[in-house]
């Protein structure tokens, strides 16, 4: 029986009322109501405030660069499948940094739970434009407004037919544990794009602007409609669709790999027969 | 005797000249192959060139003797070079003229199959090569699934040999090996794939990159019988955060690359030091700066790859001499990463990546296979991933194969592997990371020594100029000079006290390198305050040869 004591309470490193808070409830809870025990869950993480989130619970952590943490969840998954592997970092980790990483892991469809903090703004480095700041939005490196079109991460990945492609919101932690909890029970790449305010850097998207709009979709919402979901997928402004966006069942990228069948790549010994018949053909 | 094939590039002459290679190689012979491409798919001028002896050789030469050529161009660019008693081979159609010239009519001889086969076949009988060897050879090549076109292919062999038996040129035969000596026909990155296999390699990311994508060809295939993940990345920074991943969860990892890519890599570099997880990393140098040129040979990354990474860490850096270094040096690359559990380099270039010799059988069984994590303590707990040691290195436990924890962290760490910003376990950490560095200083390969005592001059290189450089030697020595060569192999760390009395017994010190500021000679500088006042330096983008070295030395 796993408990929520067993992933341990920690002091952060965050501003009080940050939405990181509740997204770190959220996933202790669904790793709870996934029963899985620390040991058999390994985070992956880039920089930022976000990207410190699983060093406040126990769990196998590897907080790597900046936009790097797909590629090493990557590595991680397929050396050992079975590992629950999440990565858990912001959006200018993800979509800015990590953009074509981003990409490469919803064509992979490698079995990842990718959790993105995204409260449209850079916070660690005080308040420049992310990704997915909206175009105008005005920052002391942008004092004329942000010049670029905010990048849409659900509509990217729904385009990319993405494995697993779901909207939560920082203010709904129920809502956001049963959507992280679906996520790694999906087989495959599962994007949690999380809506989040920054109470320091962002003025515009608050707390209370998100919750006048977020809207999780109806019991009869077909996430498998892969056109209906497209559509869902651009809504942003008065209301936002939160929930499952889209998913499919693509096969997961290592069961690509045939050499996976016999278990993890750790601990294997090297087959002399075989390499001598490798050095042979040389001959 | 020195073989060129020339022509352009998609007209089949690697494959001639690999089959030709083999046949040598399996008649007994020593090769050095020497390949000269250009960037592109078809057309151009491309050259792969076997020098062959009976007796061991380790470099190229210069001068030709049979000179093939698959277009006239081959022989405007290249009977400058062709011996007194050499001879060119060109197709019957061709207009070329003067002495020495052997018009083959290749096409009615190859009778509908390809003109190198036939081509294979004129020029093995002018060297006096068996026929059921080269047959052999042939078959292993294109596999025996159809037995029709091997006998259509020995059909054209037969055809090619008795032609040249009408023919009034035996001036070439070489002389025969009586009991050849099996041996093996690998270039450096076919050595570099084995070595890796048998140290237990478990998973290699790329970005393809010229002259470093077949290692990874040669692993690829292998992959599923082996028990490895090969994995073409997005982009050469997802190679190396993908392979420290794999290597964080316990899988032997490496990446391959040439100089532009492991720019791209550098991030990580300083990623798997601070998080203290072992990676082998292949650089195959090419001239740069930016893409160069991206086909030939230059070693102009040794500063590059030194100083690679942000912040400081120890690191080892192999410069394989020869291709046999290139599988034992990748062993002990990986033994080293495992151990000190940090990046360790391999640094090649072109000209070794491609260059096929003849090698003994490789001593495939490491011994001590390789060591990834240490036992599991259930007393320790809680365990800390880097635990501050005497020697700098922490017991390494994995991931999902223990209770414990796992927890490694880019940013500083406390022995946990959380982040901190406290000062006092930043300063602790610095210490013990570095410690490791005074761990490998102990475990360096020392710079081989050959020649006179107290020498007159002593040639100093690095990587693989080692065969051209020793010829150069002995050719001085027959001259009766005073001569020694002093061959880095591995170029850094250096340890001064392995080499500076070489220096100093010197008369004359001469550093010989395929760049053009002399790096490993600003190095030894650095490092010991020994300056190397002449240097013999070569960055046209060909390898360094015995005889280019010699016309520098005596100009």
């Amino acid at each position: 029986m796993v408990t929520i004591d067993d992933y341990g309470d920690y002091e952060t490193a965050w501003c009080p009322g940050c939405g990181n808070f509740s997204i770190l409830k959220a996933v202790k809870q669904a790793l709870v109501a996934r029963e899985l025990k620390p040991h058999e869950v390994l985070f992956v993480s880039g920089i930022g405030q976000a990207a410190k989130a699983p060093h406040y619970l126990n769990a196998h952590l590897f907080n790597g660069l900046h936009g790097r943490s797909l590629p090493v969840a990557t590595g991680v998954k397929l050396a050992n499948p079975g590992l629950t592997v999440i990565v858990e970092s912001g959006d200018g980790c993800n979509y800015g940094e990590g953009g074509n990483h981003f990409l490469a892991a919803i064509r992979r469809n490698i079995d990842v739970t990718l959790i993105v903090h995204n409260n449209q703004v850079y916070g660690l480095t005080k308040g420049q434009a992310s990704p997915t700041t909206a175009e105008g939005f005005v920052t002391k490196a942008q004092p004329e407004g942000v010049a670029s079109a905010s990048f849409n991460p659900i509509t990217v990945a729904v385009a990319m037919q993405a494995g697993f492609v779901a909207r939560g919101f920082a203010g709904m932690i129920d809502h956001l544990s049963e959507l992280i909890q679906q996520g790694i029970v999906h087989r495959g790449l599962a994007l949690i794009d999380v809506l989040q305010p920054c109470v320091s850097f962002n003025k515009v998207n608050t707390f209370a602007w998100y919750k006048e709009r977020c809207e999780p979709v109806g019991p009869t919402y077909d996430p498998t409609d892969w056109e209906a979901s497209m559509k869902v997928a651009g809504q942003w402004g008065d209301e936002i669709p939160i929930g499952i966006i889209y998913r499919n069942d693509r096969l997961p990228f290592e069961e690509h790999f045939s050499v996976l069948s016999q278990g993890p790549l750790v601990g294997r010994e090297v087959d002399q027969a075989i390499l001598k018949e490798i050095m042979e053909r040389y001959g | 005797m020195n073989i060129l094939i020339g022509g352009e590039a998609g007209q089949g002459l690697v494959t001639v000249g690999q089959l030709l290679a083999k046949s040598l190689v399996r008649s007994g012979y020593f090769i050095v192959v020497t390949q000269s491409y250009q960037s592109r798919i078809r057309g151009g001028h491309n050259t792969f060139v076997i020098r062959v002896r009976t007796d061991e050789v380790s470099t190229p030469q210069e001068s030709v003797d049979l000179l093939v050529a698959f277009n006239e161009d081959t022989v405007a660019l290249h009977r400058g070079k062709l011996t007194p008693a050499g001879l060119i081979v060109i197709d019957g159609a061709s207009d070329v003229k003067g002495d020495c010239i052997l018009k083959v009519p290749f096409k009615d001889l190859a009778q509908g199959r390809f003109s190198n086969i036939a081509a294979l076949g004129i020029v093995g009988s002018l060297l006096g090569l068996d026929i059921g060897l080269m047959t052999e050879v042939l078959d292993n090549f294109f596999g025996k699934k159809k037995p029709e076109i091997a006998k259509e292919n020995r059909g054209v062999i037969e055809a090619s040999v008795r032609w040249v038996a009408g023919q009034a040129t035996s001036v070439l035969q070489l002389p025969e090996i009586p009991n050849a000596v099996q041996r093996l026909m690998m270039n450096g990155n076919e050595c570099i794939a084995l070595g890796a296999l048998s140290a237990g390699l478990r998973f290699c990311s790329f970005y393809p990159m010229t002259p470093s994508t077949s290692i990874v060809l040669n692993l690829a295939g292998w992959a599923k019988q082996m028990g490895l993940i090969v994995e073409q990345a997005e982009d050469e920074i997802a190679a190396i955060n993908m392979a420290i991943g794999a290597s964080f969860a316990g899988a032997p990892s490496m990446v391959t690359t040439s100089g532009g890519g492991f720019a791209l890599m550098g991030e990580g570099v300083s990623l798997a030091a601070m998080t203290e997880t072992p990676i082998v990393i292949v650089i195959a140098q090419r001239p740069g700066p930016a893409t160069g040129l991206p086909t030939r040979t230059e070693q102009g990354d040794l500063d590059f790859v030194l100083h690679s990474g942000h912040g400081e860490f120890p690191r080892a850096i192999f410069a394989p001499g020869t291709v046999e270094e290139c599988f034992y040096l990748t062993r002990r690359a990986f033994s080293l990463a495992e151990r000190y559990q940090c990046p360790i380099f391999l640094l090649t270039d072109q000209f070794l990546a491609d260059s096929y010799r003849s090698v003994m059988p490789l001593d495939i069984k490491s011994s001590p296979p390789l060591r990834v994590s240490s036992e599991v303590v259930v007393e320790s707990l809680p365990y800390k991933r880097f635990a501050i040691t005497e020697n700098g290195v922490s017991p390494r436990l994995l991931p999902g194969i223990s209770e414990h924890l796992i927890v490694a962290d880019s940013d500083e760490h406390t022995e946990d592997g959380h982040i901190t910003e406290d000062l006092s376990v930043r300063t602790l950490m610095v210490k013990k990371r570095l410690r490791k560095g005074k761990w490998i200083d102990s475990d360096v390969i020392p710079p081989d020594m050959q020649g006179e005592k107290k020498p007159d001059l002593l040639l100093v290189s690095w990587g693989s100029s080692k065969g051209a450089v020793k010829e150069a030697a002995s050719r001085l020595r027959t001259e009766g000079k005073r001569v020694a060569t002093l061959h880095f192999s591995q170029v850094w760390p250096l340890m001064p006290e392995q080499f500076m009395r070489k220096f100093e017994e010197a008369r004359q010190v001469v550093c010989i390198e395929s760049n053009a500021t002399g790096q490993m000679a600003r190095l030894i500088r650095r490092e010991t305050g020994f300056q190397i006042e002449n240097k013999v330096l070569r960055y046209d983008g060909l390898p360094l040869t015995p005889e280019s070295i010699l016309r520098e030395l005596t100009h």
